[in-house]
């Protein structure tokens, strides 16, 4: 049913370099969150940390009642058995062709039969549009495939805990949708906790439950969608509507004078775009997670801007059996199902 | 400071990973496979190289030694002292330049780029140690082809040998093999190929440690499989020199 991961103080560095002080949030069990931030923030280091794959120098990161931060090496392999990870660029075995990569861990941590593992490896794969290229090998074929394939086998072990590194990066704005799209109903499916890194400002306005913004060295704020999307605070305003007034500049930060400067030329702030609708399921099915729009705000006595939450409650259309239809650079002409004509 | 501070580091770090790698030989499921795959696979890089270097190298020590030995007027012991050279010395050199050069770098640059693709840390995130799945099997399999290694350039080195002072310098054939026995023991062997082990231990750790640490991008790993070489030429020739002084210490030699 998915399961929360509660994050106290945590901080990293390498050497002398601090990477993020003192993140403190809780990620809610089953829900959506996103966490962005300019790149080299941190994101991905902050991923690896939530698995134990790097140690943080000070905190605590609890799931089920145990630290992830003290456990010793073997219970952390079994901790490890919650989460799906997705690598930002698959990380599929390159030895392995694809049905291998995704019947690994099932061959690994199961004693299943082949055939049983057969079966759920190809269901994953058809569920992330790959039926057809199970025998090729990652080197013949796109980055959106490597990450989907990526995305097959993080599942087969029905992971309560899903972790995504920037799922966009190298995508088309449209693949991006579809995998966004693939995220929602994924999770509608499963209700595991997702966290999903990224820098793309539409995903992280659309997609998630939550939001986290990583800058300069901390989480700037984390919170439900709602909360930051009309949020009237300088950093989180600026990165979550791309705009070049605010305190991010070009390097790290813009310097104090520039920033006095900014405000003295009395260089107005533009206001605030309205709230889109989140993304829903494509079965129109409502998620666990999900929260009706403009909950939070009315909540909270929030305004929302002028034009927030209008329009349909979205999804991409994705037409039955059409995932496997969807074009590929490298293999998709080749993969004729006979249901597309 | 820092200057001190980071090959100590490193050095510690390198020590952890051997003795993990220790740790985890006993562990089961044994990775076969993956044994007989990085077995043939440094075999494969390694063979060729080694007898066209060990060729020339047995030669050009039966060349030095027979001009030497005629000077000394101990012709009858060109055989055995191109034996002793070759199986004490040349051998576990040309061996060690090989392993180091071509297994070590093969194993680093493999693993190397597998760390920059995340597939290391995918492993570990699917529950499986990387020691046990991919750096003991490299381990074992590099000490086996050391050793194999070791066996071929002795070989390959005596005949040549016994090609070039028989055939092109005029030795006799006789006097040649008659005389292997004179100076060299099987003791001799035994330490050669025991030198051959550890290099293959050191050099397939070495390269495991710099691969798993590898960084930034592609030129990381071209990095990381330069200094794993150069590190490995390094400890080898010092394993080498320390095993033969043991040597002479322990085993009696023959007058
Ligand atoms: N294993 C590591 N050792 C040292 N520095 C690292 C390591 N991994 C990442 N870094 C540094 O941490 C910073 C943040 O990296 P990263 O998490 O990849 O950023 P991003 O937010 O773009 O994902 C970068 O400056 C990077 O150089
Ligand atoms: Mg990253």
């Amino acid at each position: 049913m998915g399961v929360a991961i509660d994050v106290q103080g945590l901080t990293k560095s390498f050497g002398s370099q601090l990477i993020w002080n003192d993140v403190t949030l809780t990620l809610p069990a089953g829900e959506i969150s996103v966490m962005l931030g300019p790149s080299g923030t941190g994101k991905s280091v902050f991923l690896k940390t939530l698995v134990g794959l790097l140690k943080p120098d000070k905190g605590s990161i609890v799931i089920n009642g145990a630290d992830l931060v003290t456990l010793k090496e073997h219970d952390l392999y079994e901790v490890r058995k919650l989460f799906g990870v997705l690598f930002q660029d698959g990380a599929l075995f390159g030895s392995m062709n694809l049905f291998d990569n995704v019947a690994f861990p099932l061959r690994e941590h199961t004693k299943k039969t082949e055939s049983e593992i057969r079966k759920i490896s190809l269901e994953k794969m058809e569920l992330v549009g790959l039926q057809g290229a199970e025998d090729k090998l990652p080197g013949e074929i796109s980055g959106g495939m490597r990450k989907r394939a990526g995305l097959a086998r993080a599942l087969v072990l029905d992971p309560e805990i899903l972790l995504i590194d920037e799922p966009d990066s190298g995508l088309d704005p449209v693949r991006t949708s579809y995998i966004n799209q693939l995220f929602i109903d994924l999770n509608a499916q499963i209700d595991a906790t997702f966290l999903i890194v990224t820098h793309d400002i539409n995903t992280a306005r659309t997609v998630p439950d939550n939001i986290g913004l990583l800058y300069h060295k901390h989480l700037a704020m984390f919170g439900p969608r709602e909360m930051l999307l009309s949020s009237e605070e300088p950093v989180v305003r600026q990165f979550l509507n791309a705009q070049t007034v605010g305190p991010i500049g070009m390097s790290e930060e813009k310097d104090a004078d520039e920033l006095a400067a900014e405000a003295a030329s009395g260089q107005q702030l533009p206001p605030l775009p309205p709230i889109a609708p989140q993304l829903g399921t494509s079965n129109g099915e409502p998620r666990r997670g999900e929260r009706p729009a403009g909950e939070w705000c009315r909540a909270n006595g929030v305004i929302p801007p002028p034009g927030s939450f209008q329009g349909p409650h979205t999804s991409v259309q994705v037409p039955e059996r059409t995932l496997d239809q969807r074009p590929e650079l490298d293999v998709g002409a080749s993969l004729d199902h006979g249901a597309a004509s | 400071m820092n200057v001190l501070v980071s090959p100590l580091k490193q050095a510690g770090a390198f020590f952890a990973l051997f003795l993990d790698v220790m740790r985890a030989l006993p562990k089961r499921p044994f990775q076969t496979k993956e044994f007989i795959q990085q077995c043939w696979f440094i075999a494969s890089v390694t063979i060729v190289p080694t007898a066209l270097v060990s060729i020339p190298f047995g030669a050009v020590i039966a060349l030095q030694l027979g001009t030497l030995t005629r000077q000394l007027g101990a012709q009858s012991f060109t055989g055995a002292a191109s034996v002793l050279a070759v199986v004490r010395e040349a051998s576990p050199i040309v061996t060690a330049l090989l392993v180091a050069g071509a297994g070590g770098s093969a194993i680093c640059a493999d693993l190397g780029s597998r760390k920059i693709r995340e597939e290391i840390d995918a492993m570990e995130v699917l529950g499986i140690s990387p020691i046990q799945r991919l750096v003991v099997p490299r381990v074992l399999a590099c000490m086996l082809v050391a050793v194999l290694l070791n066996g071929l350039v002795s070989v390959v080195g005596v005949a040549g040998g016994y090609f070039f002072n028989v055939v092109i310098q005029g030795g006799t054939p006789g006097a040649y093999l008659a005389s292997f026995t004179a100076l060299a023991q099987l003791a001799d062997l035994w330490t050669s190929e025991i030198k051959a082990l550890l290099f293959g231990l050191v050099a397939a750790v070495v390269a495991s440690y710099k691969g798993l640490t590898a960084g930034g991008g592609p030129k990381g790993v071209g990095d990381a499989v330069n200094q794993s070489v150069v590190i490995t030429f390094m400890l080898l020739f010092v394993i080498n020199f320390v095993v033969s002084a043991i040597y002479f210490q322990v085993v009696p030699q023959k007058v």
